[in-house]
């Protein structure tokens, strides 16, 4: 699984590092965010790619599932 | 509840929303008593902070804020509500400080932040096309130094305390503007007696206001070098449509109250130097852009935890203190008995927007790794 760690990042980076995987299009992808603002303007931005995004809690942030739509 | 309120404030309605809301409140508070075309403004009201703490002595422009105080305590209890509250730093810190300086300069040349440069336009003011010409401008350049890997490293997560660090300097500063004490002589805390510092609407409103302002914002990321820069970046108008919807309504909001006045020359608290407005806003949108967010996004992040953020607003403050105590900001237009004096700024306020502009050059070539 291709790995994007955006952790400490604020915007606009966290979404440019994921656009720049979703476009290599290694599916699927794993991002790691630490904020709530990265988190949904990921969630955003791959879903206006036409994404589906899947996401998960953990401690010191959020772990983001992203994968073509099928 | 607290999950689908912030997938609602994350939305198109929810930053529409709270746009329009910002666009209405700002209008109200200039009928309320603050300064023509200047309900809210950043970088004029930390100027005001500035001066009323005798770090510049322009006697027009002195007066501690409520209503920065309010955006960054409002953002603190919006982000306490909903878990969001992290203490973060160390992504830059003094490169921040420089850009947060520069970023005033800039704006104290044109004579207002992103957020003025919006309400000017609402209240009629035709110079602010020029500004946001200049916003856009510096903008783009940082998007260009952004598409080639410029960035300002990781934060990382700190102590609670360091993201306390600003609210609490608030708390500081609301005692000192119900207080007003005085130090001895020659050393109170300074009000205008004349001048846009004068001029305030009342401070309960004002303050109540700023909280609004500050939880909505935090809520939604509200920011206006945000929604140019990511329009550029990515076509992505998330913001942009939040960022209309505050002109559209302040602009409605005006023309109800009367407070529309379109024309270029002598408008409120503003100079028709074309070209300087252009260049004052260019340094500001480049220092903002490399910085990642407008002076009211700064006082967000930094009201949430960010050490980054509120070392920008410090920076901020320091600019203010240079462009005021050597003649760097722009002097607004007069009409004195029906003649026109045309304002502008100084040759050192010239070579201050030139000098910002080569150290932000020099910001954005040098700060760059790969990180993907």
């Amino acid at each position: 699984m291709k790995k994007v760690d955006a952790r400490g990042y604020s915007c606009p980076q966290p979404v440019m590092m994921v656009r720049q995987a979703v476009q290599a299009g290694e599916f699927p992808i794993e991002v790691l965010v630490d904020t709530v603002t990265s988190r949904e303007n990921v969630r955003r931005a791959t879903q206006a790619m036409g994404c589906k995004v899947e996401v998960q809690e953990y401690e010191d942030g959020f772990s983001l599932t992203i994968d073509r739509e099928k | 509840m607290k999950e689908r309120l912030t997938r609602f404030f994350a939305s198109r309605w929810g930053i529409v929303l709270v746009g329009a809301v910002i666009g209405l409140l700002a209008a109200q508070l200039q009928k309320l008593g603050n300064p023509a075309n200047m309900g809210i403004c950043v970088a004029c009201f930390e100027r005001d902070i500035t001066g009323a703490l005798g770090l510049h002595r322009a006697a027009a422009t002195q007066n501690i804020r409520p209503e920065i105080i309010g955006m960054v305590l409002g953002a603190t209890l919006a982000a306490l509500l909903f878990g969001e509250f992290k203490a973060r730093g160390g992504s830059a810190p003094m490169v921040r400080f420089v850009l947060g300086a520069f970023a005033m300069i800039g704006a104290l040349v044109f004579l207002g932040c992103p957020w003025r440069a919006m309400l000017r336009l609402a209240g009629g003011d035709l110079n602010a096309l020029l500004g946001i010409a200049g916003l856009a401008l510096g903008i783009t350049i940082g998007v260009i130094f952004l598409k080639n890997g410029y960035n300002l490293g990781r934060a990382t997560k700190m102590r609670a305390a360091v993201g306390w660090v600003l609210p609490v300097i608030m708390l500081g500063l609301l005692y000192l503007r119900i207080a007003k004490p005085v130090f001895g002589e020659g050393a109170p805390i300074f009000f205008s007696e004349k001048g846009p510092g004068s001029m305030f609407a009342p401070v309960i409103v004002s303050l109540i206001v700023g909280l609004a302002i500050g939880f909505l914002a935090q809520r939604t990321r509200f920011c206006t070098m945000g929604a140019i820069r990511d329009f550029i970046l990515m076509n992505d108008t998330h913001l942009l449509s939040g960022l209309g919807a505050l002109v559209i309504a302040a602009f409605l909001a005006n023309l109800a109250f009367g407070q529309f006045h379109p024309g270029f020359a002598a408008q409120p608290v503003a100079h028709s130097n074309h070209l300087w407005n252009f260049l004052g806003m260019t340094l500001s949108g480049l220092a903002f852009a490399l910085s990642g967010g407008c002076p009211g996004r700064q006082l967000f992040l930094a009201g949430e935890g960010d050490s980054d953020a509120a070392i920008f607003v410090f920076g901020m403050i320091f600019g203010a203190a240079f462009a005021h105590n050597f003649n760097l900001a722009g002097k607004p237009d007069a009409l004195v008995d029906g003649m026109l004096t045309v304002g502008g700024i100084s040759p050192f306020g010239m070579a201050a927007v030139a000098v910002g502009l080569v150290v932000c050059l020099a910001i954005g070539f040098s700060m760059r790794e790969k990180i993907a």
